[in-house]
């Protein structure tokens, strides 16, 4: 397989993974969005990351 | 050629508008900083595992000194921004047994298939094979990781140590560049005369990735990490297939359980990956002549890669967090668990590049035809 067709089918493996998602979880919703930046937001953070447990 | 370049920048600026309409400015931003991360770690070939290799095989240090210089730029900003922020949270974890077991695995693992966390995503995106199998694995693994996180955690396990918690902010912040200076003395002691000093390439890339590990930060009030976001992907193709992932104790935390239920397009992580693996596709398509493809194995040896793959995502689990989310980010905000996991993975890493020429076997070529 080219490296064209192989990274073509990684980015296939994603929209797929994406719109499987957006299927069942459905669109975010917008009005509920958050700041465009949490630094100077007021908010606490709030996202997940890799070291949760 | 010029079609080819002018269809990539449009391809990446409706893939951003959709993302700003569907969820809003953070998340396009979000992945705005996952493309440029792509772009750069591809681009100027800025990589993790690869140096770690290079220091042992070639006594090459100087991947590895720009990992630490990159790091040490993101510290410099960081400590004092988290000790002045309640809207910033840091890359904390706590050292233990699973930990170090994990981040010793993984560093095997990453050398197996020659792709750490990001190294994965960025393989799978420029078009090698073995990085598209090994993100296979990768998300099925930190996936399963989660079901026994709880398991590996009870296990022998400090509390969350930070070196700003045990030193104040200032001199959190000088023992981590203290750290970082020792590191480097060790790397250029071992490096070979003339490959100790990054070239020119490598001093841009640890600024331009500092200042996008920065602007994650400072957008998504957390720094920048991998793992998590491809386990929810795992967690969502479950759910589509029938599993109760819900029920089992990392899912039903409340914060996981909230990102499960909402949109991938939502979760910093996610959108950070989805962004490397554009801009790696993107920078393997600018380019002239992509490359030729990765070297063909037999089909045990990609059976391997995948395994390896699982290998991988279970083992960043355990670890909390890959060479990203654990190493530089837990380093660049002061988590001890960064420490020793670079220890652990560093460790992992010497086996890891002695299995991989045993594991990895490349095809049999017969009458000038690779198999």
């Amino acid at each position: 397989m080219t490296r064209p067709l192989v990274g073509l089918s990684a980015l296939v493996l994603i929209a797929a993974i994406l719109t499987l998602d957006l299927a069942r979880a459905g669109a975010p919703d917008l009005f509920t969005a958050p700041p465009a930046l949490a630094y100077g937001s007021g908010q606490a953070p709030s996202g997940a990351h890799c070291t949760a447990n | 050629m010029r079609l080819t370049r002018i269809s990539l920048v449009l391809a990446v600026l409706v893939v951003l508008g959709f993302v700003l309409v569907m969820a809003g400015a953070r998340s396009a931003l979000l992945l705005a900083v996952g493309l440029g991360l792509g772009l750069v770690l591809e681009g100027l070939r800025f990589g993790f595992a690869g140096p770690w290799r290079m220091i042992v095989t070639d006594r090459d240090g100087r991947g590895f000194l720009a990992q630490l210089v990159a790091i040490g730029l993101v510290a410099l900003v960081a400590f004092p921004l988290l000790a002045g922020s309640t809207e910033l949270q840091a890359a904390h974890a706590p050292v233990g047994l699973g930990m170090i077991l994990g981040a010793f695995v993984f560093g095997v693992a990453m050398q197996v298939v020659m792709g750490c966390g990001s190294g994965t995503l960025i393989n799978a995106g420029s078009g090698n094979i073995i990085g598209l199998l090994a993100l296979v694995g990768f998300i099925a693994g930190s996936f399963l990781g989660t079901y026994h996180l709880g398991w590996w955690t009870s296990l022998a396990s400090a509390p969350v140590i930070s070196l700003q918690g045990v030193a104040g902010p200032n001199a959190g912040l000088a023992l981590t560049l203290v750290g970082l200076a020792a590191v480097a003395a060790l790397i250029i002691a071992r490096a070979a005369p003339g490959k100790r000093m990054p070239p020119a390439r490598l001093w841009i890339a640890a600024g331009l990735v500092a200042a996008l590990a920065l602007a994650n930060l400072v957008i998504a009030g957390q720094p920048w990490g991998v793992v998590y976001g491809l386990g929810l992907w795992g967690a969502k193709v479950a759910q589509a297939v029938g599993v109760d992932v819900g029920a089992t104790a990392f899912w039903a935390a409340p914060s996981n359980a909230l990102y499960l239920s909402q949109s991938i397009l939502t979760d910093v992580t996610s959108l950070t990956n989805i962004g490397l693996l554009i801009g790696a596709f993107a920078v393997m398509r600018w380019r002239a002549n992509p490359g030729a493809p990765a070297q063909a194995l037999t089909l045990p040896a990609y059976g391997a890669v995948i395994l390896a793959g699982i290998v991988l995502g279970y083992s960043a689990r355990m670890a909390f967090g890959c060479n990203v989310g654990a190493f530089f980010s837990g380093i660049s905000t002061g988590s001890l668990h960064g420490w020793v996991w670079l220890i652990a993975a560093f460790g992992g890493s010497l086996l890891g590049i002695r299995l991989r020429g045993v594991i990895l076997r490349p095809a049999p070529v017969t009458a000038g035809v690779r198999a």
